[in-house]
């Protein structure tokens, strides 16, 4: 007998206060996933204890990536607080500028001229295919398919470059301003975004059938980490994963803000409320995206970008306002409580992978470890988001 | 003095001798050669140019990593079994060598005309698993241990169908040489073995895939699971040696299959060579295309697909396989 | 038998998936090979800003030095300095000359009342390039539009003091270059 493998095991804080609740006969293994390790995708770690593959139980650990965001909101003025929503989830920064960019004009009662509302839409949509492009791709990633993920940012690509032409960047968008958006879209901007439209309609069938129809994907996806809505509301999940689990919550449309009220669209959901459903959602969302943009396209009015009744300075009264959007990964939510100077007195971020990753646990009880990997791509989590 | 040369290696010990240094010399070029083509393959498919800047084309990029691998430092993770450890790697490149002897790359360029030829590769082939073992048992790393586990239940139970597979062509020829299996498909393209055995060659490929852990079956080493799986804790040369092993073990792996199924050297025009190189290569391109096209299966799909269906498929094949010659006899 | 055919619909999968790759295979590439090509859509890009020069004078920049950039940038990048015309130069952040009259700054009641007519000049105009978020608030914030963005995505450095940019030594730079080229070409 060489070395006793168990007498490392000893482990930091977290492991420590893991491990008392070690399953009785002993023979189970703890293993660290992450903070780093490929399949977390930032720097997410996750306690896991296995009985040979099978996961006993595990638990997330957080603020590997913690960045205070909330904190500087009391620090900063309205608007000096702008360009932090661009990184709390850099995937769907669009959507993060509207929750905060939205709550500021509801406390501040801001009319935004109607111009400015559908451009929200079109690059808030945008923003929302490129999202899901990119979780397409590293969750294939997740289970082992290299290729999918650089088809995916071939389309990606597109729309960043569309998004540059009107924020100026690629990832990390601090476009929404308080009453509308920095730059009015260009001819080639919509020129493009309809090209794009067109293609990515037609790109959509080559996914499927390179991905969504495979056996060995379904073999991967379907009946793993089976999601009820019971439970799904348990824990405040949103999103796609509420989706998956049947339940047809979207914000866009049950609190409607901006002009979604006016523009069609479904919701689509799926039924068991498996890897697949979510999966299955996300490429249907995709094309829900594209119908939306080419209406608003359709009904962009003419006018300002920017409300021009708009106050010298940003300084909303005293009050408290909670304003949600849809993102990509679910509900973003914006607490605002002002105290009527120029700085909010507080402000909370509600992160839909936030709750999306405390389903994980229970989720991933029973499972295989690749399993559990696979949920957790299912779940499409950006950490800096939970984090915040 | 070519004269004691050539006599010399009629011998067959000086035969045998000479042809361990052209294997040896084969699976260090060969290496090279697959590393660029496997990262130009995934390249094109993801329509990117691959390696590019190091020599024309980035021929030499190869060269570069192989360098690189070389001048590491070979870093032993503490409390790791010494001796497993490093023995892992070099008990993992060691078969190679063996398995490459009854290869019949053209009717006279075979390294040891052995009449067990083929079940000498298998049988060497099978010490793999256990250099896998032993890397992930000694490298003290959780990840490297799940990744071993994986490995040899997964080289067991492929080992079967593979097993399977082969029988049904050595019943036909009556022979385990794989310079005669191959000599009895050189009338004609008809003769073939993938035309009357295409199962068994479906079979083969499937389980040899698998065997040399490529994707879609890479579970030792699936990386968004088990990091690196079992070589998780090699650097350098040790790395470098499963990497060339398991390259090693493609080119075998195809090898045989071309000596089985695809008629060996039967090719018109060409030196017999030339085709036989053609054929594996076109295999190997099958198995990367494979490996940049499919996700991953998972560790119970995996056994599932070996006992649901290849072992009894084989054995199914097998069967008719036997009858048949009974029959035609 | 129902396994058996939805085994071999699984297969059918497979192969769709094969050919889908293998077309891709023989399409042309669509990634830029960098050093040797650029893309071409930087026209658009925001890059870190530059003070924009006056239309009759390339030398001088259009700057009010009304501090709002200063005041507004979340993350303080921005340094001015400024002296006013008959005072000593350099003295930094002069908070009596501020624009804002209802931005209570300590010290300005000790001040003397402005004259009727105050002649600013900028001493420095600094960026610190590694805080900068790129958000677009000083351009957004500057009332004459003295501040726009470059199209540079290619600044690369080995020290902190390469991304310390000093716009207006940068401005003054390129005004001197385009007057001796206009001179060269008119000499020519």
């Amino acid at each position: 007998m060489g070395h006793d493998v168990n007498e490392k095991l000893t482990g930091d804080f977290y492991t420590k206060h893991f491990a008392p609740a070690l399953s009785e006969d002993g023979d189970t293994l703890i293993l660290n996933i992450g903070p780093q390790h490929p399949a977390t995708h930032g720097v997410l770690r996750v306690v896991v204890e296995l009985d040979g593959e099978y996961i006993r139980k595990s638990e997330p650990v957080l603020g590997y990536i913690h960045r205070m965001h909330e904190q500087m909101g009391e620090v900063k003025t309205y608007p000096q607080y702008l360009p932090n929503m661009g990184r709390v989830d850099y995937l769907h920064a669009l959507a993060w500028n509207w929750a905060y960019v939205g709550a500021v004009e509801k406390l501040m009662g801001i009319t935004v001229p109607p111009r400015a509302e559908y451009i929200r839409v079109i690059t808030c949509e945008l923003n929302r295919i490129s999202s899901h492009l990119l979780w397409w791709g590293a969750y294939l990633l997740d289970l082992g398919g290299f290729t999918p993920i650089l088809y995916g940012f071939a389309d990606r690509e597109r729309i960043l470059d569309i998004l540059q032409i009107v924020t100026g960047s690629r990832l990390t968008y601090c476009y929404f301003r308080f009453g509308g958006v920095v730059t009015d879209v260009t001819d080639e901007f919509i020129a493009l975004t309809r090209q794009f439209c067109r293609d990515f309609t037609q790109r959509l069938p080559m996914y499927r059938d390179l991905v969504t129809g495979n056996m060995i994907l379904r073999g991967r996806c379907e009946d793993i980490g089976v999601l009820s809505p019971e439970m799904a509301r348990r824990y405040g999940a949103t999103g796609p994963v509420l989706r998956g689990s049947g339940v047809a919550y979207d914000v866009r449309r049950f609190e409607p803000y901006s002009v979604y009220d006016r523009l069609a669209f479904d919701i689509p959901t799926g039924q068991a409320g498996d890897a697949m459903d979510r999966y299955e959602v996300r490429m249907a969302e995709m094309a829900q995206s594209v119908r939306i943009i080419e209406q608003a396209l359709e009904a962009l009015p003419a006018g300002d970008v920017v409300s021009p009744d708009l106050p010298e300075r940003v300084i909303p009264p005293k009050g408290e306002i909670y304003f949600a959007v849809e993102g990509a990964r679910g509900k973003i939510g914006v607490y605002l409580l002002s105290d009527g100077t120029a700085k909010p007195y507080r402000l909370k971020l509600r992160s839909p992978s936030f709750s999306n990753l405390s389903l994980f646990a229970e989720l991933a009880q029973g499972t295989l470890l690749a399993d559990a990997i696979s949920i957790m791509g299912s779940l499409d989590l950006v950490i800096p988001e939970i984090d915040r | 003095m070519i004269a004691q040369l050539t006599a010399w290696l009629m011998h067959p010990l000086g035969h045998m001798i000479a042809a361990l240094a052209a294997i040896m010399a084969f699976v260090g070029v060969n290496g090279l050669v697959l590393v660029y083509m496997e990262r130009k393959v995934a390249g094109f498919i993801q329509r990117r140019p691959g390696p590019y800047e190091v020599g024309p084309q980035g021929l030499l990029q190869p060269v570069a990593d192989a360098g690189k691998l070389i001048s590491k430092q070979l870093a032993t993770p503490e409390g790791a079994d010494r001796l497993m450890f490093w023995a892992a790697p070099i008990l993992s490149m060691a078969p190679v060598v063996i398995c490459f002897l009854p290869i019949p790359f053209s009717p006279l360029l075979t390294g040891m005309d052995v009449n067990l030829g083929l079940l000498l590769i298998l049988a060497f082939s099978g010490l793999n698993s256990l250099a896998l073992c032993l890397a992930g048992w000694g490298s003290n790393n959780k990840y490297s241990l799940l990744g071993a586990a994986r490995a040899v239940a997964q080289a067991v139970a492929y080992e079967i169908p593979l097993l399977l597979s082969v029988l049904a062509v050595a019943f036909q020829t009556g022979s385990l040489n794989l310079s005669v299996i191959a000599q009895e498909q050189t009338r004609g393209l008809l003769s073939w073995n993938v035309f009357t055995h295409p199962l068994a060659f479906f079979i083969f490929f499937v389980a040899s895939v698998a065997e040399t852990n490529r994707s879609p079956f890479d579970l030792p080493e699936a990386e968004s699971e088990l990091t690196a799986g079992f070589h998780t804790e090699y650097s350098g040369m040790g790395f470098g040696l499963f990497f060339l092993a398991e390259y090693s073990y493609m080119v075998i792996v195809c090898a045989v299959a071309t000596a089985l199924f695809l008629g060996g050297w039967d090719g018109p025009v060409l030196p017999g060579i030339w085709w036989f190189l053609a054929k594996v290569f076109g295999l190997i391109f099958v198995m990367m295309w494979f490996r940049w096209t499919f996700p991953r299966v998972r560790f119970d799909q995996l056994l599932n697909i070996c006992w649901k269906w290849l072992i009894p498929l084989g054995l199914l094949n097998l069967v008719v396989t036997a009858l048949m010659i009974k029959l035609v006899r | 038998m129902r396994r058996l055919m939805k085994a071999l619909k699984g297969l059918w999968s497979l192969a769709v998936g094969l050919r889908i790759t293998a077309v891709e295979l023989i399409k042309p590439q669509i990634t830029v090979h960098y050093p040797r090509k650029e893309v071409d859509n930087l026209a658009t890009y925001r890059g870190h800003i530059e003070l924009v020069p006056q239309d009759e004078d390339p030398g001088t920049p259009r700057c009010i030095m009304c501090w709002r950039c200063v005041d507004i940038c979340p993350s303080r990048c921005i340094t001015l300095r400024m002296h006013v015309q008959g005072e000593e130069t350099g003295r930094a952040a002069d908070p009596g000359l501020r624009l804002s009259p209802d931005v209570q700054v300590p010290y300005s009641q000790h001040l003397a009342p402005p004259p009727d007519r105050i002649v600013r000049v900028l001493d420095g105009y600094r960026l610190n390039y590694s805080l900068c978020s790129l958000c677009g608030l000083c351009v957004q914030s500057c009332p004459v539009d003295a501040i726009r963005f470059t199209g540079n995505a290619y600044l690369v450095g080995t020290t902190r003091q390469t991304f310390d940019i000093d716009l207006l030594a940068r401005l003054q730079q390129r005004a001197a270059s385009t007057a001796a080229a206009r001179g060269a070409a008119r000499a020519a």
